[in-house]
């Protein structure tokens, strides 16, 4: 399927690969191999012959959906900080956490590193990575030039990528209520909810992403 | 039919693009361009020692302390899982032995398996291991459950003197564990394995 799918071609002769170091050429990131760069079919991908890597993906308006999604993840994230995420009662004594508590939760000595990282990894990160890529594809998908330190951005949206936790943060949430079942009853708040939408939307978002094509828009752009 | 390296070019990891062998910097990017990651293997192993070496207080340690009015209980990662089981939950018992024990002792296995390979020039299929380290690198991050289940509960369950659950020292030693392992798995130069792979010719009469 993946192979019936690839459009990059081989590139022909050394010769003329060594002439310049152009931008029609594409070398697959994990194994090296060079390919003359074709753009598959609206829908298509490119694959490499020799990693099965995707290189290219092609998406009916990509920019627009990445951009769409991204607001809506930015809104989900703003209201699923401060909303209460889940509450607890036993023996008539309650309490309700909102993910910017859950975010905090380690407060002594060195496990405060910790209640660091879970900020960073469940919200911070997503929206940060998610602002970047609006603010690079919001002026190319409305035709104008890119905005000021694009490619930085870009960059630090892509390093991001691996960071960006909201998906295992919602499987710990099933894990959690397992724990409790005997301790407390445990009920689900508004933004527990919306927590969940979150992550179906963060998985999408990142489908969407190219990497090669946005580059070559970039460029196209400027 | 040729790799970058070969065809004196340089390309970045992080936009595809090709460039000559002498230049340090993508001009799409901006990235630095490096044709092989030659200390590769050594951050590698380096974060994958100090992944190691977390992992062991991170199983030592509880996890989890869990104050009731009777009872004070002290879980460790594995105890924990079976405490779940316990009550009868075994699908998520065993979502956490996955994801805290299987996982990150396979990862610690294969990362180093991968070194071995692209260090002796093995001659085990490229692809594979191409492969394998994929799957490595799609799955570290799950290991970061357990430390979110541990900062949903001790936020939450705060119910004064009825029950109270505090983060052990496990939950840093694990987190690091996790990060350290994340970072050893992306300082890995994947193109080391096809360039020492000797079955090279193979594979592209099998893609052709």
């Amino acid at each position: 399927m993946a192979l019936a799918a690839t459009q990059v071609s081989d590139t022909k002769s050394e010769s003329a690969v060594a002439k310049t170091a152009s931008s029609e050429l594409i070398a697959c990131p994990n194994c090296d191999w060079l390919y003359q760069a074709r753009i598959p079919e609206e829908g298509g991908r490119a694959v490499c012959k020799r990693c099965h890597t995707v290189l290219i993906t092609t998406r009916q308006e990509a920019g627009i959906r990445i951009l769409a999604l991204g607001l809506a993840i930015t809104i989900l994230v703003a209201a699923a900080v401060f909303f209460p995420f889940l509450q607890i009662s036993a023996a008539g004594i309650g309490n309700r956490a909102s993910l910017l508590d859950i975010a905090t939760s380690f407060r002594s000595g060195a496990l405060v590193l910790v209640s660091a990282a879970t900020v960073m990894l469940i919200v911070l990160v997503p929206l940060v990575r998610t602002l970047l890529l609006c603010y690079v594809l919001g002026p190319i998908v409305f035709g104008r030039r890119p905005a000021p330190h694009a490619r930085i951005a870009f960059r630090t949206a892509q390093e991001l990528k691996p960071w960006a936790m909201t998906e295992v943060f919602a499987i710990g949430c099933a894990v959690a209520l397992a724990k409790v079942t005997d301790l407390a009853r445990l009920e689900f708040g508004p933004a527990f909810w919306m927590f969940a939408l979150l992550s179906v939307f963060v998985v999408i978002h990142d489908a969407y992403v190219c990497s090669w094509s946005i580059w070559k828009s970039l460029e196209d752009a400027e | 039919m040729t790799t970058a390296k070969e065809a004196g070019l340089v390309a970045c990891r992080s936009c595809a693009s090709v460039w000559p062998v002498a230049q340090e910097h993508c001009d799409r990017c901006g990235a630095r361009l490096v044709s092989r990651h030659e200390t590769s293997l050594q951050q590698v192993m380096a974060w994958w020692a100090a992944g190691l070496i977390c992992y062991i207080p991170a199983n030592m340690y509880p996890m989890l302390v869990t104050e009731t009015l009777t009872s004070t209980q002290r879980n460790t990662i594995v105890g924990g899982a079976f405490e779940i089981a316990h009550h009868g939950e075994y699908g998520i018992a065993a979502i956490v032995l996955i994801a805290s024990v299987l996982i990150p002792i396979s990862k610690f296995m294969a990362i180093a398996y991968l070194c071995l390979s692209v260090h002796r020039h093995s001659a085990q299929s490229a692809l594979g291991r191409q492969r394998l380290y994929e799957v490595i690198e799609f799955v570290g991050r799950w290991s970061m459950i357990d430390v979110f289940v541990v900062a949903i509960l001790s936020s939450l369950v705060q119910l004064s003197v009825v029950a109270s659950i505090h983060p052990g020292p496990a939950s840093l030693t694990f987190a690091l564990s996790v990060i350290f392992t994340m970072l050893s798995a992306r300082s890995f130069d994947t193109r080391l394995i096809w360039d020492r792979s000797d079955c090279n010719n193979n594979e592209l009469t099998e893609a052709a």
